[in-house]
């Protein structure tokens, strides 16, 4: 078709239309006439205790206004890096700190709060150290620990315990030697929501610092050479499939989902007898178990040792708090509004005491008062006591590690569980990601 | 197709439809050829989506063609897009035929079959995830043996479950198409047929089906083109899992660009996308283009 003068003009004629379609997707961005903005995760009941410090702070501020704006979690991930790789992100970030925190430092889109944190030395203090590993990144702070901390625990129906006769686990054997025994009685022995990947995850990371101690993990963070291929990797890689030949997990945790709930359903109604999950699960079995928790029936214990590991039993793994960090291209006063919301607005009395009341640990030191009037005062005092005594407390590796080393992870943990890869290819695929 | 064009249509005069096409062209161009070139500039460069796009000539290019994830990806892609043919097409002009008649039971069984095809992918694959679950699904819940299998925890049992749910889907769609064809057919020639004394199912490999030619065309290029492009429905029933097992070449993309945060690598993979899809419909068109004077639809 030959081009005429009339096409032409068509085209001319389109071009505008196609410009104000692409104008229509910059409206969105944050203002920056007053004040600062802050986007966080929706959902009850973390949202309504999130919007609450946020409404006490501008009532209390009437000069210096916060404006906040919720997403859903997935959505959020997405949201938030194509924000900031636009420079339209928020005041305030909220995140997971880690290995996406060091990614945003990396591409200077955030605050360096380092010098600050040391003018509020009192306020520093007034957190759960163990927070700020993963709020910095190479010796300089980038993120003020906010909320609530969250380890993993191993739970167990106390039910199906006495049912087998059983006595839960205090050691790695232990765990082999209940295998067989709950199985015999048409029980799984684990539940694991296999398919969302994290859950398997968490296996990993206690069987590598059980048997080798946070530094294996830790050299592997750092890209140390060959650092998968450790004898105590490898060792703890090959107790996991021995674990997994002996049928140790649910049958197709390859497609139970973690956020269906299916795996927390599996322990409370009994069909499971254990499961190593965050410590939000106690709220979801509270939530939805009927009187699992308030009959007693619900056990929860830290990770048993491996015979012969050099890991210490204080260690835990999970997440140490969330994090809020500064957007770089942020006005100078925005930036001000949001450093005075971190002195005076985020874990004030009120929100810790919302908090404690939704059956989570904030990560403010000195609340055992507060833990121990609790409804929940049991298991808060035990989160409460493993966070604040772990001598080392290992973020979730797919938080730690950046964006791209976690998917090889994740992708090769599957394949881990399936029994597809050895123990070997596993190291080899990792090593090629971290050291990279 | 200018050479075709008679005298008489040449001496018309120039109307407004060129103006007429303008907003389907700015769409077009807006949503489809713009991004288009944007993916075909990322896809030679490093990005993580957050940083500076840093431009790295062909290394996302190297980095994606050395890795065997995409061959595999391809393979399942191709597996996926042979076996859901397979599959939907005689079910499909075999429904679409017998939904031809005009008996009133047909008419309503038509409507029935066509309830899938109101349902989004999503609501689809929540659904048959919820069935299949090994624990609380079907099988389990009401304690048949033969349903209550891991269905989506088996790298093969998984992929036919994929299949299975494609199809569920898509065979509406395709036996309407049919029906239509079916019901364009002259009735001339099955009653010279009949006279003939061709049963019933001569018939139907004799008339039926050459007629169909077009329409069976027309089919399996949304059928395969559309299977380049399923995302939704394995995202949401196995997240291209077990391992990756069912992990296509859209879900591979996704999984590239948006969790591993590697946009140069994704780009490269949408580019093979884009030229796998435009080939397989260009050879498709080229099959159903050679004798044009074949089928006796009345007024074709």
């Amino acid at each position: 078709m030959a081009l005429s003068r009339r096409t032409l003009l068509g085209l001319a004629a389109a071009v505008p239309v196609s410009a104000a379609l692409t104008a229509c997707g910059g409206s969105s961005g944050p203002g920056k006439s007053t004040g600062a903005t802050y986007w966080y995760l929706n959902g009850q009941p973390q949202e309504g205790v999130r919007s609450g410090a946020v409404k006490a702070f501008n009532k209390a501020h009437p000069d210096t206004q916060i404006k906040d704006t919720t997403f859903q979690n997935d959505a959020y991930k997405t949201k938030i890096k194509t924000a900031i790789g636009a420079g339209e992100a928020p005041t305030i970030i909220w995140g997971w700190g880690g290995g996406t925190l060091r990614a945003y430092a990396e591409a200077g889109q955030v605050e360096d709060l380092t010098s600050w944190f040391g003018e509020h030395d009192a306020l520093k203090k007034s957190l759960f150290p163990s927070s700020f590993g993963a709020a910095t990144v190479d010796g300089k702070i980038y993120a003020m620990p906010c909320e609530t901390v969250q380890p993993i625990i191993l739970y167990y129906n106390r039910k199906v315990f006495d049912q087998v006769g059983a006595k839960p686990p205090e050691s790695w054997d232990d765990i082999m030697a209940l295998v067989p025994k709950f199985k015999n009685k048409g029980i799984a022995p684990f539940s694991l929501g296999g398919q969302s990947r994290w859950t398997n995850m968490m296996w990993l990371e206690f069987l590598f610092d059980r048997i080798g101690g946070s530094e294996v993990f830790q050299a592997a963070i750092e890209g140390e050479k060959n650092a998968w291929s450790h004898p105590d990797a490898i060792k703890a890689l090959t107790k996991l499939q021995e674990l997994v030949e002996a049928g140790g997990f649910v049958k197709g945790f390859s497609s139970i989902t973690a956020d269906s709930n299916a795996d927390q359903a599996l322990l409370y109604t009994g069909r499971a007898a254990m499961m190593l999950h965050g410590a939000w699960s106690y709220g979801i079995q509270q939530a939805d178990g009927g009187d699992f928790v308030s009959s007693g029936s619900l056990g929860y214990m830290t990770f048993p040792p491996v015979e012969g590991g050099k890991g210490d039993l204080s260690d835990t793994v999970g997440n140490p708090a969330q994090y809020l960090s500064i957007s770089s291209k942020a006005s100078a006063e925005e930036k001000k509004v949001a450093k005075e919301y971190f002195a005076k607005g985020v874990l004030q009395e009120e929100e810790v005491k919302q908090w404690i009341g939704n059956g989570s640990v904030p990560i403010k030191l000195g609340t055992e008062k507060l833990l121990a009037a609790s409804d929940n005062a049991e298991f808060l005092q035990f989160t409460y006591d493993i966070a604040s005594k772990a001598k080392v407390f290992v973020q979730s590796w797919d938080q730690a590690l950046s964006p791209t080393a976690a998917e090889t992870l994740l992708d090769n943990i599957v394949k881990l569980f399936q029994l597809s890869i050895s123990p070997k290819e596993f190291a080899t695929n990792l090593n090629a990601v971290t050291n990279a | 197709m200018s050479a075709v064009t008679g005298p008489a249509q040449r001496r018309r005069p120039r109307s407004a439809l060129p103006w007429l096409a303008t907003p389907a062209l700015v769409l077009f161009v807006g949503f489809a050829v713009v991004p288009l070139i944007g993916v075909f500039a990322l896809s030679f460069t490093t990005w993580d989506g957050i940083g500076s796009i840093r431009a790295t000539g062909l290394t996302s290019w190297r980095k994606v063609l050395t890795d065997p994830g995409l061959p595999h990806a391809l393979w399942v892609t191709f597996l996926v897009m042979a076996v859901s043919w397979a599959v939907q097409t005689p079910l499909s002009i075999l429904l679409g035929t017998f939904l031809a008649g005009r008996q009133r039971y047909r008419a309503v069984l038509g409507v029935v079959y066509l309830i899938p095809l109101m349902l989004s992918s999503a609501a689809i694959a929540l659904a048959y995830k919820a069935l299949l679950d090994p624990n609380f699904g079907l099988g389990a819940g009401l304690d048949i043996q033969a349903l209550s299998r891991d269905w989506l925890g088996r790298p093969g049992l998984a992929f036919g479950v994929v299949i299975f749910v494609v199809s569920w889907q898509f065979i509406p769609f395709h036996s309407l198409i049919y029906q239509g064809g079916v019901q364009q057919i002259p009735k001339s020639l099955y009653e010279a047929a009949q006279l003939d004394g061709a049963g019933r199912v001569r018939q139907f490999f004799s008339i039926t089906l050459p007629q169909l030619k077009y329409t069976i065309i027309t089919s399996s290029t949304l059928m395969v083109v559309g299977s380049l492009t399923f995302f939704d429905l394995i995202f949401i029933l196995t997240e291209g899992g077990p391992g990756d097992a069912t992990r296509v070449l859209a879900l591979d993309m996704y999984k590239r660009g948006f969790q591993a945060s590697l946009m140069g690598p994704a780009s490269v993979i949408a580019v093979i996308l884009v030229l796998v899809g435009l080939g397989l419909a260009l050879l498709l068109r080229r099959l159903g283009g050679r004798d044009a004077g074949a089928s006796q639809l009345e007024g074709a």
